[in-house]
């Protein structure tokens, strides 16, 4: 059998037009039945909601060797802990004034500067590196403001890990169960191969009840509020009070304001 | 192709067929069908004995389900489901799924083992009183 370029033409453009007949017959049986109510955004407690949440950390009030806050966080979140530093999972932490802050630092700056151990976390910038290198979209950040990870997306690549400037985010090594004392079975552990960090307690904050690290603070040195709203504590605090942030000049945008 | 090759044709299609079909035909009979345990203190105790859905979408879609749930709690923040008859559930595998179905060895991994599915849900959620082995 021979055939024209002419008939191999009209079949090929035949064949092309076929591929125009879901849009106009869907049989029964190749319908989507399954639709999913999306549900409402949150649950019968009010949650506390804001337009753009930060933190800001008085040092002032912050006492050196205290480590409620870190222990609070770990615990609610089932961070591990492992004796090899390298395996460290970290979401809040204490890091040197010297660290935090280098381009503060000077060599005749006080003995209480030089030895002010600073609580750091995850800076929930307005414009994350992380989220911009995420190839999953594993990490991305919510309209008000909490970047957030994904961890069912996570392929563990650490491309956020070298994106991040403040060392905020940690990959599990390995397996962290073992290195959890007490697993707090309302928050999900995470698994080998997949990065984590702060979340703002974002699931404490649908509940209607504040960040964990806040809450455990008895010398009140952590105040946690909406910046876009005048008059809530935070924004009286930054109205009064000098404060710095980490990097500011790298354009991140980081929302934890030192206040010293 | 002047001679036809019938025969070895033929018996190449049927060799073929034949090894297609080999799992359905050889293993027919030899496994039955997983007893699923609803034997928890929490379904006990329910009035309606019913699943969040029906049986027959929880059996065929449970995990399209859950799919959804995990991209609207934690990329959407929605967090309540409201299921077709009107009630409201938390989405939540550990605290909605498991706190009726708290035997999930019983429930879960009967099924999973049985078709082979290895979900890796439970990497992470937690099974209240489960000890990692």
């Amino acid at each position: 059998m021979t055939s024209s370029r002419r008939d191999f033409l009209k079949i090929a453009g035949a064949s092309a037009l076929t591929l125009l007949a879901p849009s106009i017959f869907v049989p029964t049986w190749a319908e989507d039945a399954m639709v999913i109510p999306p549900g409402r955004a949150y649950g019968p407690t009010p949650a506390l909601s804001a337009r753009r949440w930060a933190m800001a950390v008085d040092l002032a009030r912050c006492t050196t060797d205290c480590t409620d806050c870190i222990a609070a966080c770990h615990a609610v979140h089932n961070v591990p802990n492992f004796s090899n530093s390298k395996d460290d999972v970290k979401w809040i932490w204490t890091e040197p004034f010297t660290a935090v802050f280098p381009a503060e630092n000077h060599p005749y700056s006080g003995q209480a500067l030089q030895k002010l151990k600073v609580p750091v976390l995850c800076n929930h910038c307005d414009n994350p590196p992380c989220v911009r290198v995420c190839p999953t979209g594993a990490t991305f950040a919510r309209p008000d403001g909490i970047v957030m990870m994904d961890y069912h997306r996570c392929i563990g690549c650490r491309l956020c890990m070298a994106a991040c400037p403040y060392g905020a985010r940690s990959m599990n090594y390995r397996d962290p169960r073992p290195g959890i004392s007490a697993i707090n079975p309302n928050f999900p552990t995470r698994a080998k191969g997949v990065v984590e960090k702060c979340n703002f307690c974002e699931e404490r904050l649908a509940k209607g009840i504040p960040p964990a690290c806040v809450a455990a603070c008895r010398q009140k040195a952590l105040v946690f509020g909406d910046v876009e709203d005048p008059r809530s504590d935070i924004r009286l605090l930054l109205e009064k009070r000098f404060s710095l942030r980490r990097r500011a000049h790298l354009g991140t945008g980081p929302q934890i304001y030192y206040l010293l | 192709m002047k001679q036809h090759k019938w025969g070895l044709i033929i018996l190449g299609l049927a060799i073929f067929a034949i090894a297609v079909t080999f799992p359905f035909w050889y293993g027919k009979g030899k496994s039955t069908p997983p007893v699923l345990s609803l034997e928890t203190p929490e379904i006990a105790g329910l009035a309606r004995k019913e699943c969040i859905e029906d049986k027959a979408f929880m059996r065929a879609d449970h995990m399209k389900l859950l799919k959804a749930w995990r991209d609207e709690a934690v990329r959407e923040g929605k967090r309540v489901y409201t299921a077709r008859d009107g009630r409201t559930f938390e989405k939540s595998l550990t605290g909605s799924c498991l706190r009726c179905h708290s035997n999930k060895e019983q429930f879960c991994d009967r099924c999973h083992t049985y078709v082979g599915a290895a979900p890796s849900c439970f990497d992470c959620h937690i099974v209240p009183g489960e000890v990692k082995k």
